[in-house]
């Protein structure tokens, strides 16, 4: 693989005498298609987390295109390329769902602080929304409210809207997380779908996923890095097996 | 991409027809000349009531510069009075100890200093959340009060400041006891901050704000500055209700510690609720019901007239969610079905 576009060097996030994060050596190579996986509590959204900047690490270096980002807000990563999406849905209720992706575009494009013409004005944003929204066949449904579209689209939109940043880094959190397996193909099919300019960590619990859109598996423990190799590597490992894969069958 | 076998079964939505209704929502509809047309009719059918009007109009304005926080930024606050009381003194001392007395500057020069005022207590009261913030805004008002109690010697203390007279309107408009040159004068100024407040608010800033009040920490994640954004709006915001305080001061020639009071804050925003938060002409709506009913029962019963009021908001609350502007719109779809 080529070089690495994000960088975790030694990161520990405790929050008291609980480990959350413990000493995190973590590359993220351009253009992978790489997940996270790990049971119940390992900490990988607090990983996502302190590489967003909605948390700041106890210690350790993050560094993003080989520059440090560790003490950068949110905002500002965000404008550098990191985007994310949430397990749990975090959309503007009562908007139409063309008003939640152009809030995405019209703050990457720079202009979210203009004061002085309609938002409706800014064709270009209208455009670029309505284009993205399309090519997740969601271009019928953007002048509805996005509360009334069934959670499965929602969750849809949870990824556009991240796509409406440009990202160079995207992380989804559990995609697909709430929405029957029936429907999650809809999901597989966007993530599968994505330009390979953008890199995508994906953390994800329904294994048949992770290895249908994974070409490199990181597996967390307690707030560690347990192990990390391919798709096969990673399910042929036995120890990996006993912590995660044994307790998914009781999920 | 892959969708695409998908899409034909759905009505096509070309970008042209989106861009077109997306427009169509911002567009003026014709019952937005209502309030105006209203406002006009009051000056010839009830000539004698100009005074009050006046002060529906000054409340108007104040409701509204609450309605950019409240409505819009989806951020609390009870001590909304504080920059109505900065404007009310500001043009009452400009007048009274400087001999500033050019009606229309003394207002700019008043709404310009509490959009300072609201600057520095914005950037730190919105550090700040949630019942923190609340009870903060409450305490900032409270100082500011005290602090014009304990300077008397320039606000006049309890007793208020006396001593504020202004020139004529555009050296032309007499100050008259009717109250009607006051009553165009508030008219007009409303009609500015009312247009100014409609664009910024439909500007992709008042979009982000919104964006602030449905989900804040996603905004957060698409890169928007919050506190940046919430501090400009919350500027913005105690400007126009010193603009307001500066109208009370000129139309009034007196100013009281009455001003800064808590229950002005409380009132401010029940007004508000009452009209409709996050819609501009909630403001409207709730002043005018609100000092009418006010008016009109403290005349039936002196000491009884707040049963009234209270009765009036407790159903609003409970059963026109949105406000009387809610209540408007439903009522509205119900009838016409048409979209607003």
């Amino acid at each position: 693989m080529s070089e690495a576009v994000l960088q975790t060097v030694g990161l520990h996030k405790h929050f008291g005498a609980l480990r959350v994060a413990h000493n995190i050596h973590f590359s993220l190579e351009r253009g992978a298609r790489h997940a996270l996986i790990g049971p119940n509590g390992a900490g990988k959204t607090t990983f996502i987390n302190l590489i967003t900047g909605v948390l700041s690490p106890t210690s350790g270096r993050i560094s993003l295109e080989g520059e440090d980002i560790t003490d950068l807000g949110q905002a500002e990563r965000s404008r550098l390329g990191i985007a994310r999406t949430f397990q749990i849905n975090q959309l503007f209720r009562g908007l139409t769902v063309l008003e939640n992706v152009s809030l995405a575009i019209a703050e990457r494009m720079g202009i979210a602080g203009g004061m002085f013409k309609p938002l409706s004005a800014y064709n270009h944003v209208t455009d670029e929304a309505i284009a993205l929204l399309e090519d997740f066949d969601l271009g019928s449904e953007a002048l509805r409210r996005i509360d009334e579209l069934p959670y499965g689209r929602q969750r849809l939109v949870e990824i556009v809207i991240a796509l409406g940043q440009k990202p160079s880094v995207l992380l989804l959190d559990e995609p697909a997380a709430g929405i029957p397996s029936s429907e999650s193909q809809h999901i597989l099919d966007a993530a599968n779908a994505l330009s390979g300019d953008i890199t995508v960590l994906v953390i994800e619990h329904d294994m048949e996923i992770v290895f249908r859109i994974a070409d490199y598996i990181t597996v967390m423990v307690s707030g560690e890095i347990f192990t990390q190799g391919t798709p096969a590597e990673v399910a042929a490992d036995e120890r990996v097996r006993a912590v995660y894969l044994g307790q998914a069958h009781h999920v | 991409m892959a969708f695409t076998g998908v899409m034909a079964e759905h009505p096509t939505v070309t970008p042209n027809s989106t861009r077109g209704f997306f427009r169509s929502r911002q567009r003026l509809k014709w019952w937005e000349g209502l309030p105006w047309v209203l406002a006009v009719s009051a000056f010839f059918v009830l000539p004698d009531y100009m005074a009050f009007g006046t002060q529906v109009l000054i409340t108007i304005i104040f409701a509204l510069s609450l309605d950019l926080i409240v409505g819009f930024a989806g951020v609390v606050t009870l001590g909304h009075a504080a920059y109505f009381g900065v404007g009310a003194y500001a043009a009452g001392m400009v007048s009274a100890h400087l001999g500033w007395t050019e009606p229309i500057s003394a207002l700019l020069l008043a709404g310009v200093i509490a959009a300072l005022v609201g600057l520095v207590s914005g950037a730190v009261l919105l550090r700040y959340h949630g019942l923190t913030l609340l009870m903060l805004t409450l305490a900032t008002a409270i100082c500011l009060q005290e602090f014009a109690n304990v300077n008397e010697d320039v606000t006049g203390g309890f007793d208020g400041l006396i001593g504020i007279s202004f020139k004529p309107l555009l050296g032309m408009f007499e100050y008259d006891l009717w109250g009607h040159t006051y009553y165009w004068y508030s008219l007009v100024v409303l009609l500015l901050v009312f247009v100014g407040v409609r664009i910024v608010m439909n500007s992709p800033f008042g979009m982000s704000l919104i964006g602030i009040r449905e989900n804040t920490d996603r905004m957060h994640a698409i890169g928007t500055p919050v506190y940046k954004r919430l501090v400009t709006v919350y500027t913005l915001s105690a400007g126009l209700a010193g603009v307001a305080g500066a109208l009370f001061a000129e139309s009034n020639a007196y100013v009281t510690l009455d001003v800064l009071s808590f229950a002005r804050s409380g009132t401010i925003l029940i007004i508000l609720i009452l009209g409709g938060v996050g819609r501009l002409y909630g403001a409207f709506v709730g002043a005018v019901v609100y000092m009418v009913l006010e008016d009109e029962l403290a005349k039936m019963s002196p000491e009884f007239w707040e049963f009234g009021v209270g009765l009036v908001l407790v159903l609003t609350v409970m059963f026109a969610q949105g406000g009387l502007i809610g209540l408007f719109d439903r009522l509205r779809k119900y009838i016409g079905g048409a979209p607003t």
